[in-house]
């Protein structure tokens, strides 16, 4: 049955059901709705919500519950990420599972609280310190802030790894129908937690390694997940690339105006396809190349000054021209901005 | 223990000394330092450093409590990084600071755990200032350990927030200057400020007498959070002989000498009162949390299924914020729900809204909604004359405008689109309430483009509005707005019934 949800509502909504019971946040636009309704829905569900002195507070809070063996989560926006990024390295280095939100906003610096696509550089290239890797998904509708959500837990558990929830500031305040289906979401063992019990006594929860030779195990170690991820966590939605000319590839909000740009083109009878990274990392490399297979262009649209790009580019190694169009500030590309680059783009390729 | 009061001073200082080797092991600790690599039987700590005294305490407390199994030793960054190498009990590393707020996720997760956070003073003092404060603040049922040695050690001899005035550090080598560096902090003293907190107090690691009652206080803290009173807190003075370049008699001494008159050894709260009062909230199940529903549990309203949908309608609202701009947005989006469409609802949000101006998209659609902005809105419903100016221009070709007003403005002239101007405000008015302005155009709406039907709209505000006087406002008010519709010529224009 389906309900009207907001997507930071679903966010929270997707958390519960997949058995987390545990929130620690800091308020920030556009993202708070995502602390109001874990204030207003854990305590009923007999969970903990504690509002943090700050984003440093906060994601150490996370770190403790999940040590402690909690499925935990926090969430924010830009300047609250960056004060975080420490302490997610930390979760990394000590291999716990948490999950991270980010509602995505306008920066650098205080920037303005519209929406934008300027943090994959810092959520999917790391961020914080040292050799590891956020798993990062990427929603794009309410139904999914919620499903990914789920996911998120799911991945984080299986690679004991923190996983971002990467969205922007339209998929966090829009609403759409959201239909949830309640099943008892298993949630492993951690028999690595301490949890002040005999039998986790002699557990420790750790992220240094003094000698250089344990920390580039350690390091091998993390890679060796990072490496099994990459082969088998890839996620990506197509669109019409059978018989494309033009690959129009983003994710996010900016994945939906180009599913719109695409079925423009289409009754008009122009040759797009559409290509969504839905795991920004891992990136869906193979799943590109297929969708690129034969088209001639490729046109990356993001609400950044070309962030992703970068990626599609590494992906297919100059085979193909990639062409980017990026809008900032918490402007959108329309539609219509979209479609008059195809046309350029068939243009020239013409 | 008993001191016999003729030993010498010198003599007693050497008792106090060698207090961390001269006793038999806490089996708190482990019994050989596995985890340590080399030398698996005596700590990393320099001799006659305050640590080690201050692990023995605690370590022998936990045993002798019977806490071990319980007990979950929250490590900082400094030279304590370490202390799970020795206690043989859960073991969390956390950040530099950060430890009292890793260590009320622990304590909210394990509540029956026994928590501690130990810390030296550039970790709690300095960098962690925010989260002592508030975890003490919360009154979170920990026990915080602050050893203070007036430096950073594990770096090599850095200013603390707990340096002297005057004291030579490789970061103040003028000596610390209360002009420049301000003064020294006094941790114990500002916890006591907070109401929260059950039990602070301030010992010494300096001679015998005052280890053993830094050994009680580390009791007594621990047997406040065992029996779930709420924060403990005890600020350790303690001797870092490296740094301070002295051996561990001197260094002791200067504790005493030194350290003591300007961080007076004291109880500075001891609340042994009742836990605050936690006030329970209400359980319900998962699915009523989020409103999980199967299908039959759903009083499905007879409603006509609606059978001559546009693929595709694309609406923005605007208007003044408290105008019911957004609200009226979300009735159309749930209703083309419950007619089984797709749709979507995106709000203008932030500084947008503070400037007193509000506007949503909505799209409605029997697809899978691609972009849920509306940037050639299908309808545009004006609330107010600024939001009309701004997005008239952007209403497609043929589109439609409902505009809250008798006529256009007259400078106003939008030949590409349908206008109905419509004073909704004052029919609401009229009815009694002006709130209900936004149901209005809601009714005129529904009776131009039959876009929706209003036995939806009906349905919707039944389940949304409990208050009944405000579902018979609001009913009223919708009503009007199509009966209204009935009265306007194809061209605009308005023939007046009355
Ligand atoms: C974010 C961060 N900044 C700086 C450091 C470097 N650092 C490690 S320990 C320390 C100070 C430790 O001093 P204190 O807390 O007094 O403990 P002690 O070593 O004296 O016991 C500093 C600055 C760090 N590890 N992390
Ligand atoms: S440097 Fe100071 S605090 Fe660190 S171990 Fe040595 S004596 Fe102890």
């Amino acid at each position: 049955m389906r309900q009207l949800c907001k997507g930071n509502v679903a966010i929270v909504k997707g958390a519960i059901l997949a058995g987390c019971r545990s929130y620690y946040g800091y308020p920030i636009t556009p993202a708070s709705e995502i602390a109001e309704a874990a204030a207003l829905l854990m305590p009923q569900v007999g969970g903990t919500f504690l509002q943090a002195e700050s984003e440093v507070a906060a994601i150490n809070m996370v770190y403790g519950a999940a040590a402690a063996g909690a499925r935990v989560m926090t969430a924010s926006s830009g300047p609250g990420l960056s004060l975080m990024q420490e302490g997610i390295s930390y979760c990394a280095g000590a291999e716990l599972p948490c999950v991270i939100v980010d509602i995505m906003r306008g920066g650098p610096g205080l920037g303005n609280i519209a929406p934008e696509q300027s943090d994959y550089f810092s959520m999917v290239k790391g961020g914080g310190h040292g050799c590891y890797r956020n798993l990062v998904l990427a929603p794009a509708s309410v139904q999914e802030m919620a499903d990914l959500t789920v996911l998120a837990f799911e991945l984080a558990d299986r690679y004991r790894n923190p996983t971002i929830l990467l969205a922007d500031g339209f998929v966090g305040q829009m609403m759409e129908p959201l239909d949830l289906e309640y099943r008892e979401i298993p949630i492993p063992e951690r028999p690595w937690a301490v949890k002040g019990t005999p039998e986790t006594r002699k557990n420790v929860v750790n992220s240094i390694f003094l000698e250089p030779d344990d920390l580039e195990a350690h390091i091998r170690k993390l890679e060796a997940k990072y490496i099994r991820a990459s082969q088998i966590e890839c996620r990506s939605e197509t669109f019409h690339t059978e018989d494309a000319e033009v690959l129009l590839v983003g994710y996010g909000i900016a994945s939906r105006v180009l599913h719109s740009a695409v079925e423009r083109a289409r009754r008009d009878g122009l040759r797009a396809g559409f290509f969504r990274p839905i795991t920004l990392w891992p990136f869906p490399k193979q799943a590109l190349l297929d969708a690129a297979q034969n088209v001639s262009r490729i046109l990356v649209v993001e609400l950044s000054n070309g962030q992703m790009v970068e990626d599609v580019r590494l992906t297919i190694e100059g085979r193909i021209p990639v062409d980017f169009y990026g809008r900032t500030g918490g402007n959108a590309p329309s539609v219509e901005e979209v479609y008059s680059q195809v046309m350029q783009h068939l243009m020239a390729m013409a | 223990m008993a001191i016999d009061s003729k030993t010498s001073a010198k003599a007693l200082e050497i008792l106090a000394a060698g207090y961390q080797v001269s006793h038999s092991k806490s089996p708190a600790f482990y019994d050989t330092y596995e985890r340590k690599g080399d030398c698996k039987h005596q700590t990393h700590y320099c001799p006659g450093c305050g640590h080690g005294v201050a692990h023995k305490l605690i370590a022998e407390a936990l045993a002798d409590l019977g806490l071990q199994d319980k007990t979950i030793f929250v490590s900082p960054v400094g030279c304590s990084v370490f202390a799970y190498y020795y206690f043989d009990v859960g073991n969390v590393q956390l950040a530099h600071g950060r430890a009292p707020a890793g260590a009320t996720g622990i304590k909210r997760t394990c509540p029956e755990a026994i928590v501690i956070s130990y810390q030296g003073d550039g970790d709690l003092a300095a960098i962690g200032t925010a989260e002592i404060i508030h975890a003490a603040n919360r009154g979170e049922k920990i026990t915080v350990f602050f050893v203070n040695n007036a430096v950073y050690g594990m770096t090599g001899g850095q200013m603390a927030p707990t340096t002297m005035l005057g004291q030579k550090t490789t970061t103040s080598p003028w000596g610390r200057r209360a002009s420049n560096e301000g003064f020294p902090l006094h941790m114990a003293e500002l916890i006591a400020t907070l109401e929260a907190p059950v039990y602070v107090e301030r010992v010494a690691l300096s001679d015998n007498k005052n280890i053993m009652k830094a050994r009680k206080a580390v009791r007594r803290a621990l047997e406040v959070q065992r029996d779930g009173i709420g924060f403990s807190f005890v600020e350790i003075l303690s001797p870092c002989p490296t740094i301070w370049a002295k051996d561990p008699v001197q260094a002791r001494k200067w504790v005493a000498e030194k350290m003591i008159p300007e961080y007076p050894l004291a109880v500075f709260k001891d609340k042994a009162h009742e836990a605050i009062e936690n006030r329970a909230i209400p359980q319900r199940s998962v699915q009523d949390v989020l409103e999980i529903r199967a299908k039959d549990d759903v009083p499905l309203t007879e409603l006509p299924k609606h059978s001559h949908h546009a693929e595709d309608l694309r609406i923005k609202v605007a208007g003044f914020g408290g105008q019911g701009v957004l609200l009226l947005g979300q009735l159309l989006t749930e209703m083309g729900m419950r007619e089984g469409l797709e749709v979507s609802w995106l709000p203008s949000y932030g500084p947008e809204m503070r400037s007193g101006s509000a506007n949503c998209h909505v799209c409605l659609s029997q697809r899978r909604i691609g972009t849920p902005l509306v940037t050639r809105p299908d309808v545009l419903i004006a609330m107010n004359e600024p939001s009309l100016r701004k997005f008239a221009a952007q209403v497609a070709p043929g589109g439609l405008i409902l505009y809250n007003q008798e006529h256009l403005p007259q400078d106003l002239h939008l030949p590409h689109a349908r206008v109905l101007c419509i004073p909704a405000s004052e029919i609401a008015d009229k009815l009694g309430s002006s709130k209900a302005a936004n149901m209005v155009l809601l009714g005129a709406l529904l009776e131009a483009t039959h876009c929706l039907l209003p036995a939806t709209a009906e349905g919707v505000l039944t389940t949304k509005i409990k208050k009944a006087d405000m579902l018979t406002w609001n009913c009223a008010a919708l009503r009007a707005g199509r009966e209204f519709m009935d009265n306007l010529t194809p061209d605009g224009t308005i023939t007046r019934a009355h």
